[in-house]
C-alpha cells in the first residue's frame, strides 16, 4: 500500500538552513520513517544497496524493474515508464496533480515511494479510456469546460474518477470538499465540480 | 468587418485540444523524455546579500550519476550581450555563476548535473557552501526610495483642501506569487553551436532572443518550442536565469539537460506581484463627485533591476471624473529578486485602493455605491483627451445590479444576518487597457478543404488554440475541425508575448489577414476561371461557407475548394497574414462591474465568498465558451488575492518561509461557490479588426475590491490591506 512518507519525496524541499542529512535525522529523531542508507556517509551510501526491484502494474500494464530507492511513483512514471500525464506541481503532496490510482484509492504520487509497491495495481489518466473512447468524466471535462492550461488535469480526473467510486458526489457541496485536495490555479472550479456531477450522473 | 457569414465565432466550441488535455497526452516543458537527456537540480543562496566565501562540492562530485558541478568557481564566463528585448528591465539582468556576489535569498549559486533526477537532488543537497552576509533590507515599509514617476493635472493639493469631503487613506497591498501549477521547466540541447529548447514560456522568441545573448550566439541559431503551457498568469514571459542555467548545463556535460523549478524555487527563482504601499487621498463634493485625487504609491523591486507595474498609475487618472489629480510612484530597491507582471498588471493593484475608497466615500455620503459611480462616470479619457472607443461601465452596472438583486441590499452595513454569519454585497469596477501589438500569421488551405494556421503565439489556458481556429474558420469559410492551429514555436511567424490580453486582438486580427488574403485568393481563381460555377461573378460579391465559394444571395452559384483547387492542379493556397495597429484616436480599454456577497463568521472572523458576478463590456467574444471560463478563472485568483494570498518573509535572512503550497495559501474547490460571468454583446471596431477588447486581465481587477466591500458591508469593518485574514475582523 502507498507509503506517505513525511520526508519530501525525492529529496528536494528541504527546509532552509538544513542539510539532507540533518533534515532526515531530525524527522527520525521525530519518529519518521526514513529509508535504510540514507543516514549514512555519503561514502558508504553510494556502496549501500541504493535499488530495490518492485513489480507493478500500470494502466493493465506489468512492469518488473529496479528503482531507485529515493524514487516516487510519480518520478517513476514520468522518468522511467514514459507515461508523463501525471503532473508534478509540488513534490510535496499539497497539489494533488500527481494524483494517481493505487489499487482503487486516490494517492498523491509524488509522495509515494515507487519501491514500496510491489504487487500494486496502479492507474494513471493514460489508463482511463476504452480505447479511442474517452472515460464518461474525462468527456465531461470537455463537456464543461473544466480545464483551461490543463495541467492540473489528469490529477483533477483522477481525482474525480476516484471521488465519483467512492461516493461522494451527492451534492455540489460535497463535491467540492471531496475534490479540494486538486489544486486548479487556472480556478475552474465550478466547472470541474459540473464535470464531476455530469459523469456521477452517467453511472 | 468582414463579409464573411459568422458561423464559428460566437459559438460555444470547445477546446480543439481538450482531447490531449484530458488524456494527458499534452505535452509540457518537463514531460520532454528523450533517453539520455540529464537532470539538473540549481542549489540557491541561504542569505540576502553578500559574499560566496566557500563551496565545496566534494561530496556532491563523488556520488554516483553525478556529470558535473558548475558554480562560479569553475563556470565559463558568459558573454551577457545586451538584449532589449526579452522584456529585460532597466538595470541589469541576473548573471549566474560569473561572481561570488549574492543578491537575494534563493540566488543561484551552483547546479548539478546528474544520471537522474535522484542523484541530482541528492548531490545538490550535498553542496556546502559558505557565505560572508552583510545586511539586506528586504522590508518595502522602511527601505528608501527611488525617484518617482510623477503626474499632475489641476491643482490637487487646493482642491482637497477645499473639499466638502476628504478622506486620507492607506493600503497595503501583499506580495503575491503566480503560481502557475505547473513550475518552470525547460529542456535544452545544443547541437554543436545550434541550441534547441523546450520551454515553459509565454513567448518563445523572447527565450530565444535571451539565451541568444547570454550566449553570444545568433538568435537564428537557438529554436524553442512550447506548444504546451501549465498557466503562468505573466510568469512566463521574461526568459529566467534558469534558462541559462539549463542551457550551460547542457553545453558543459555535453548532453541535453532537463531543469524544473521546485516548487520552492518557483518563490524567487521567478518573478512575482510586488508588494505595496498605496496612499490615496480623495476629495468631494457633498453630491460624491470627486473633486480631487492624490496617490502616492511605493512598490518592491530587485536592486539589479528596476520594475514598475505598467499602468498602475492609469485608474487614477482616467476610470472616474476627477478635475485635480497627481500622482507619485516610487520603486523601493530591495535585496530581493525582480517582480514581474501578474494577471492583471498595475491596474489590479491600484483598482483596491481606489474602489475602496470610492466604497468609503459612499458609506462616508450615505450614497449607494454603484450610484456614486455613475455620478463620476467621465464623458472622455481625461488623461489623454480622447473620447473612449466603447466604455459601457454604466451598461455593466445595470445588468449587474439586476441579475445579482443589488436593490435587496441594506445600505446599512452589519445588518444582515444568516445564524451566526454576517451576510455583505461588495461592488468594484474593473478596467484593464486594450493592448495590440504587430503579429503575422501563415495560413495554408489545402485541396481537400482544410488548413493550416500557425503563429509564434502561444497558449497558456485562454484557449489560443480554439479561437484562432474559430477566427480562421469563418475567414476561410470552414468548419473548426478542418482547421489546425499551431504555435509555440519560434520557426512560426513572428508573434508578441502572450499576455496583456493582447492575442486574441493581434493574432486573432493577423489571423484572420491570412485567411482573407487566402479566401481571396480563391475567389480569384473562381471567377477567373471559366470552367468555374463563379466564373465573371463580382469578387466582393463571393463569399464562402461550409468550404464552398458561392455569390452571396445565389448559393446555388458556386463550387468547394476542393473543386476549385484540384480542376486547378493546386496543391494549395497560402498567404503569410500581418497585422500592425493602427495609431489609436481613442481611449481603449475593457471595463467590468463585478459584484460580491460574502459572509462573515461573526464570531471567528472567518470570510466565505458566497457567490459573485462579473459583468463584463470586453468587446466581441470570440469564444464564449472558452471566455467564461476566463471570467470564472479570473474570480477564482481575485478570491484568493482579497483572502489568502501573500508571502512571508523572513527579513533577517530575506528568507521566503511559506514558499510552498501548503501555507501559500490559494482558493481550492471548497472556496469557490456559484460564480457567474455576463459578457455585454458588442464589439468594438476601433479597437482591433475583429473587434475584440482582450480579457484575461480584466477578468481579474476589481474582485478583491468587492470581495473587501462586501467584508465591510457585511462587519462594518473596514480593512485596507490584502488579504483580509480573520483576525482582522474579530
Ligand atoms: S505533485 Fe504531488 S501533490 Fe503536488
Ligand atoms: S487548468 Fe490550469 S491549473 Fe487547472
Amino acid at each position: 500500500m502507498p507509503i506517505e512518507s513525511p520526508v519530501p519525496a525525492a529529496g528536494e524541499e528541504y527546509p532552509a538552513g538544513l542539510s539532507r542529512r540533518t533534515f532526515i535525522a531530525a524527522t527520525a529523531a521525530a519518529g519518521g520513517a526514513t529509508a535504510s542508507g540514507l543516514l549514512a556517509e555519503p561514502a558508504e551510501a553510494a556502496e549501500a544497496a541504493e535499488n530495490g526491484r518492485v513489480s507493478l502494474t500500470v494502466n493493465g500494464a506489468r512492469h518488473a524493474t529496479t528503482v531507485d530507492n529515493r524514487t516516487s511513483l510519480l518520478d517513476l512514471l514520468r522518468e522511467h515508464l514514459g507515461l508523463t500525464g501525471s503532473k508534478k506541481g509540488c513534490n510535496a503532496g499539497a497539489c494533488g496533480a500527481c494524483t494517481v490510482l493505487v489499487d482503487g484509492r486516490r494517492v498523491v504520487s509524488c509522495l509515494t515511494l515507487a519501491v514500496r509497491l510491489n504487487g500494486a495495481d496502479v492507474t494513471t489518466v493514460e489508463g482511463l479510456a476504452d480505447g479511442d473512447l474517452l472515460h464518461p468524466l474525462q468527456q465531461a471535462f470537455i463537456d464543461q469546460d473544466a480545464l483551461q492550461c490543463g495541467f492540473c488535469t489528469p490529477g483533477q480526473i483522477v481525482s474525480g474518477v476516484g471521488c465519483i467510486r467512492e461516493g461522494h458526489t451527492g451534492s455540489r457541496e460535497e463535491i467540492r470538499e471531496w475534490m479540494s485536495g486538486n489544486i486548479c490555479r487556472c480556478g475552474c472550479y465550478p466547472k470541474i465540480v459540473r464535470a464531476v456531477e455530469q459523469a456521477a450522473g452517467r453511472k | 468587418m468582414s463579409p464573411q457569414p459568422q458561423a464559428a465565432v460566437g459559438r460555444p466550441v470547445s477546446r480543439v485540444e481538450g482531447r490531449l488535455k484530458v488524456t494527458g497526452q499534452a505535452k509540457y516543458a518537463a514531460d520532454q523524455t528523450a533517453s539520455g537527456t540529464a537532470h539538473a537540480a540549481v542549489v540557491d543562496s541561504s542569505i540576502a546579500r553578500g559574499r560566496i566565501t566557500g563551496l565545496d562540492t566534494a561530496a556532491a562530485e563523488a556520488c554516483p550519476g553525478v556529470l558535473r558541478v558548475i558554480s562560479h568557481r569553475n563556470a565559463p564566463t558568459l558573454p551577457y550581450l545586451p538584449n532589449r528585448g526579452s522584456l529585460n528591465l532597466p538595470g541589469e539582468r541576473l548573471h549566474v555563476f560569473q561572481d561570488d556576489r549574492v543578491l537575494f535569498h534563493g540566488q543561484p549559486v551552483a547546479v548539478v548535473v546528474a544520471t537522474t533526477l535522484e542523484a541530482a537532488q541528492h548531490a545538490a543537497s550535498l553542496v556546502h557552501v559558505q557565505y560572508t552576509a552583510e545586511p539586506s533590507a528586504t522590508d518595502l515599509t522602511s527601505a528608501p526610495a527611488d525617484e518617482p514617476t510623477t503626474y499632475a493635472r489641476g491643482d490637487a493639493a487646493a482642491a482637497l483642501a477645499s473639499a466638502a469631503v476628504r478622506l486620507d487613506l492607506t493600503y497595503r497591498l501583499s506580495r503575491m506569487h503566480h503560481n502557475p501549477m505547473e513550475p518552470h521547466a525547460i529542456v535544452t540541447r545544443w547541437d554543436g553551436a545550434e541550441l534547441t529548447v523546450w520551454d515553459k514560456t509565454q513567448w518563445v522568441q523572447s527565450t530565444r532572443d535571451e539565451l541568444a545573448a547570454v550566449f553570444g550566439i545568433n538568435p537564428a541559431s537557438v529554436r524553442v518550442i512550447s506548444p504546451y503551457v501549465g498557466g503562468a498568469f505573466g510568469n512566463a514571459a521574461r526568459c529566467w536565469p534558469h534558462a541559462t542555467i539549463a542551457a550551460l548545463a547542457a553545453r558543459e556535460a555535453g548532453r541535453p539537460v532537463k531543469l524544473v523549478l521546485t516548487r520552492r524555487q518557483l518563490y524567487f527563482g521567478v518573478g512575482y506581484r510586488p508588494a505595496y504601499e498605496y496612499r490615496l487621498s480623495i476629495g468631494s463634493d457633498l453630491q460624491g463627485r470627486l473633486t480631487a485625487s492624490v496617490h502616492d504609491l511605493r512598490s518592491e523591486t530587485s536592486r539589479y533591476e528596476t520594475f514598475a507595474e505598467r499602468g498602475v498609475l492609469v485608474p487614477g487618472r482616467m476610470l472616474y471624473t476627477t478635475p485635480n489629480v497627481t500622482q507619485s510612484h516610487r520603486t523601493v530597491p530591495l535585496d530581493v529578486n525582480t517582480p514581474t507582471p501578474m494577471r492583471g498588471p498595475g491596474y489590479s493593484t491600484a483598482a483596491f485602493p481606489i474602489e475602496s475608497a470610492v466604497d468609503e466615500l459612499a458609506h462616508e455620503l450615505g450614497i449607494d455605491p454603484i450610484e456614486l459611480r455613475r455620478r463620476n462616470e467621465p464623458e472622455n479619457d481625461q488623461a489623454s483627451g480622447l473620447p473612449f472607443s466603447t466604455r459601457r461601465l454604466r451598461e455593466c452596472y445595470t445588468v449587474g445590479a439586476r441579475e445579482f438583486g443589488w436593490n435587496r441590499r441594506n445600505p446599512k452595513p452589519r445588518t444582515t444576518r444568516d445564524g451566526d454569519w454576517l451576510i455583505g454585497m461588495g461592488v468594484a469596477t474593473a478596467v484593464y487597457d486594450t493592448l495590440r501589438a504587430p503579429a503575422q500569421a501563415h495560413v495554408r488551405l489545402d485541396a481537400r478543404g482544410t488548413a493550416v494556421v500557425e503563429s509564434a503565439t502561444s497558449d497558456m489556458g485562454p484557449g489560443t488554440y480554439t479561437s484562432m481556429s474559430q477566427v480562421a474558420a469563418d475567414a476561410l469559410g470552414i468548419d473548426v475541425p478542418q482547421v489546425t492551429f499551431r504555435l509555440g514555436d519560434t520557426t512560426l511567424p513572428q508573434a508578441p508575448v502572450h499576455g496583456g490580453s493582447l492575442t486574441m486582438a493581434s493574432i486573432g486580427s493577423t489571423v484572420q489577414d491570412g485567411c482573407d488574403r487566402v479566401r481571396q485568393q480563391a475567389i480569384a481563381l473562381a471567377v477567373g476561371d471559366e470552367r468555374s460555377p463563379l466564373y465573371g461573378a463580382d469578387p466582393a460579391a463571393v463569399v464562402v461557407y461550409d468550404g464552398r465559394l458561392h455569390v452571396k444571395g445565389d448559393p446555388a452559384r458556386g463550387e468547394t475548394y476542393r473543386q476549385l483547387l484540384t480542376r486547378n492542379d493546386r496543391t494549395h493556397l497560402e498567404a503569410t497574414g500581418s497585422y500592425t495597429p493602427a495609431q489609436s484616436r481613442a481611449s481603449m480599454h475593457a471595463y467590468g462591474a463585478v459584484f460580491a456577497e460574502v459572509a462573515v463568521d461573526a464570531r471567528l472572523g472567518m470570510v466565505r465568498v458566497r457567490r459573485m458576478l462579473g459583468v463584463y463590456d470586453a468587446g466581441r467574444i470570440i469564444s464564449p465558451k472558452l471566455a467564461d471560463s476566463q471570467a470564472i478563472g479570473g474570480m477564482v485568483g481575485g478570491i484568493g488575492a482579497a483572502l489568502m494570498e501573500h508571502t512571508v518573509t523572513d527579513h533577517r535572512d530575506g528568507r521566503i518561509v511559506n514558499a510552498n503550497l501548503a501555507e501559500y495559501l490559494v482558493p481550492v474547490n471548497a472556496d469557490v461557490p456559484a460564480l457567474k460571468a455576463i459578457y455585454l454583446n458588442g464589439r468594438d471596431d476601433q479597437a482591433d479588426p475583429i473587434g475584440v477588447k482582450g480579457l484575461g486581465e480584466v477578468v481579474l481587477v476589481g474582485v478583491a475590491p468587492a470581495v473587501a466591500n462586501a467584508v465591510f458591508h457585511a462587519t462594518g469593518r473596514r480593512v485596507r490591506h490584502l488579504p483580509i485574514a480573520p483576525e482582522d475582523l474579530l
